[in-house]
């Protein structure tokens, strides 16, 4: 087996736990820790990797397209574990992704079955596609170890159209980068804010599940105040998360539950003041932000505790080439996905095979700093709002003319949704604050809380440019 | 109305449009706890903004995170003096 290039997820975890069992600086008692750690349930690695939480119903699943769709992370963590190197397609549904995309997501996947914890999709699917209810807990069973196919993992982004975009990734695509074990591997223990079913989470499992490492995964049904208590009784001592989830586990009084040696933030851009507070708080950590996303694959690591990146870390990996191209940032390497699996999405690499990560940079006294997403979504605390869909809804008010949706700063969210409206007649000073209320009222009854705007100015007029569209620029 | 009136009625608002069950706001109550989610405080911090003119979250980058109401209350009132 190339540990580089895993055969399965399966043959891979028993091969670290025989490497860091027999690695003399392993104490024994951190074996028994090397564990996934989930919210009222824990499994060794080796219980995963020599036992089924799908009752024993995987054989029955060989070659085929498989949704998993639980709402429990550690379920479907256990589920990925068999899956791999068994199913064809394993197809990685979001628990926070709304259930009405379901159909959607099964069709453009051809998915043969649907692994859940949710009785509901069973009525839902109402007998079209079938359903394997996993168990709570992993039983032992006697399964193979060795990959039968070289299994595509489908991870969803947000689409523009309202239904997610599917990205094909491989284990070897997904997990390249993941450190194999290494001495410290069996004291590691790692824990995410992100859930699995995302890029960010589903690296840190892959690290800790292919190192040997302890995990100890996040639950939706938990508080952040409960989860850093869990994680800080578990011992962790490396976690990453995003700026948001940061900012909420630093106004928690819980933070100094965790002692983390480690700490990472990704997925958002990263500004120098949660950087220095997160410094603050854990003063023993090493603070690093990193660039990656779902489509582009792993990216670059900072680790000079500043905002941005100097341009020299953009040559620094010959495994990974990258490049800003008309104002953004385009990777090219064995990490990105592959493509997208509906044929109406857009093509994912250009003619070069270079991925367009959509996220745009500027160049200021030597170093590059993002600045935003070319395609102008507003990041609501990592929940994307395209500012189009607001619009739609303001300007169907029938005092408003026409309506421009851009991001204001927050130093909690990292951004929140603003509105210029430009109402049909200039409106006297006395009747604009009901006709304000008027339309956020409407955009409530409409809207998703992180997508009704928490101002709104109005304005005698927008800027047009030569093409006729809006001219955006964010606040 | 003094800064913490203003911040009370701006926690009161904010709950009441995001349809947010508030407790009762004393010095002591933890934010976390407080009913409000990441979403509600970015709005707060955002209309404080405007009413006092200052965002202490943005200007101070050394800042720590007010973990109370109380130490939420004292950010501000540092920062407006």
């Amino acid at each position: 087996m190339q540990p580089n290039n895993p055969a399965c997820l399966r043959s891979s975890i028993i091969a670290a736990g025989k490497i860091v069992a027999e690695n003399k600086i392993a104490a024994a008692r951190n074996l028994q820790s090397r564990i996934l750690a989930g919210l009222d349930t824990k499994a060794t690695w080796d219980e995963l990797a020599h036992g089924s939480i799908l009752q024993g119903q995987s054989g029955e699943l060989q070659g085929q397209s498989i949704v998993v769709a639980t709402i429990d992370q550690f379920r479907a963590t256990a589920a990925l574990i068999e899956l791999d190197g068994v199913a064809r397609r394993i197809v990685l549904y979001p628990p926070d992704l709304p259930l009405e995309h379901l159909p959607y997501v099964v069709k453009t996947a051809e998915a043969d079955a649907v692994v859940t914890d949710q009785l509901q999709i069973e009525f839902m699917l109402h007998g079209s596609t079938r359903v394997v209810l996993c168990g709570k807990n992993i039983a032992p069973c006697n399964v193979g170890t060795g990959a039968q196919v070289e299994t595509e993992w489908i991870l969803l982004t947000s689409g523009t159209t309202g239904n997610p975009k599917l990205a094909m990734h491989t284990l070897a695509s997904l997990a390249g980068s993941a450190r194999q074990t290494d001495p410290t591997s069996a004291s590691t223990v790692w824990s995410t804010f992100y859930d699995m079913r995302r890029y960010g989470g589903l690296h840190i499992f892959l690290h800790a599940a292919l190192s040997g490492s302890s995990l100890v995964v996040s639950s939706a049904q938990e508080s952040t105040a409960d989860f850093l208590s869990r994680a800080g009784a578990n011992g962790v001592t490396h976690i990453s998360g995003t700026p948001s989830h940061w900012r909420r586990a630093l106004m928690s009084p819980f933070a100094d539950r965790i002692d983390p040696q480690y700490i990472r933030m990704s997925g958002e851009i990263v500004d120098q003041a949660i950087l220095n507070q997160v410094k603050a708080q854990y003063p023993q950590a090493r603070v690093a932000h990193t660039f990656a996303s779902t489509e582009a694959g792993a990216g670059f690591n900072v680790n000079d505790g500043l905002m941005g990146f100097p341009p020299e870390i953009l040559t620094s990996n010959p495994l990974i080439e990258m490049k800003v191209k008309d104002g953004t940032l385009r990777i090219r390497s064995t990490r990105t996905a592959f493509r997208y699996l509906a044929a109406d999405n857009p093509v994912l690499k250009d003619a070069e095979g270079f991925v367009d990560t959509g996220d745009t940079l500027e160049l200021r006294d030597g170093r590059y700093y993002f600045t935003g997403r070319r395609d102008g979504t507003i990041n609501v605390g990592g929940y994307k709002v395209h500012p189009e869909e607001v619009e739609a809804v303001i300007n169907r008010h029938p005092a408003v003319v026409m309506s421009l949706v851009k991001a204001k700063k927050s130093p909690i969210t990292g951004e929140l949704v603003v509105a210029d409206v430009v109402p049909k007649t200039p409106l006297e000073p006395i009747s604009s604050p009901a006709i304000t209320q008027e339309i956020l009222q409407f955009c409530r009854a409409e809207l998703d809380p992180r997508k009704v705007p928490t101002a709104i100015n109005i304005v005698p007029m927008l800027t047009i440019g030569q093409s006729g569209k809006l001219v955006r620029r964010d606040a | 109305m003094d800064i913490k009136s203003q911040i009370v009625a701006q926690f009161k608002q904010v709950a009441q449009e995001q349809d947010k069950r508030l407790a009762p706001l004393t010095d002591d109550l933890a934010l976390l706890d407080s009913g409000l989610d990441s979403l509600c405080f970015a709005i707060i911090v955002a209309r404080l903004e405007t009413s006092f003119g200052t965002d202490p979250f943005s200007e101070d980058e050394d800042a720590r995170f007010p973990v109370t109401f109380g130490d939420f209350i004292r950010f501000y009132e540092n920062a407006t003096k």
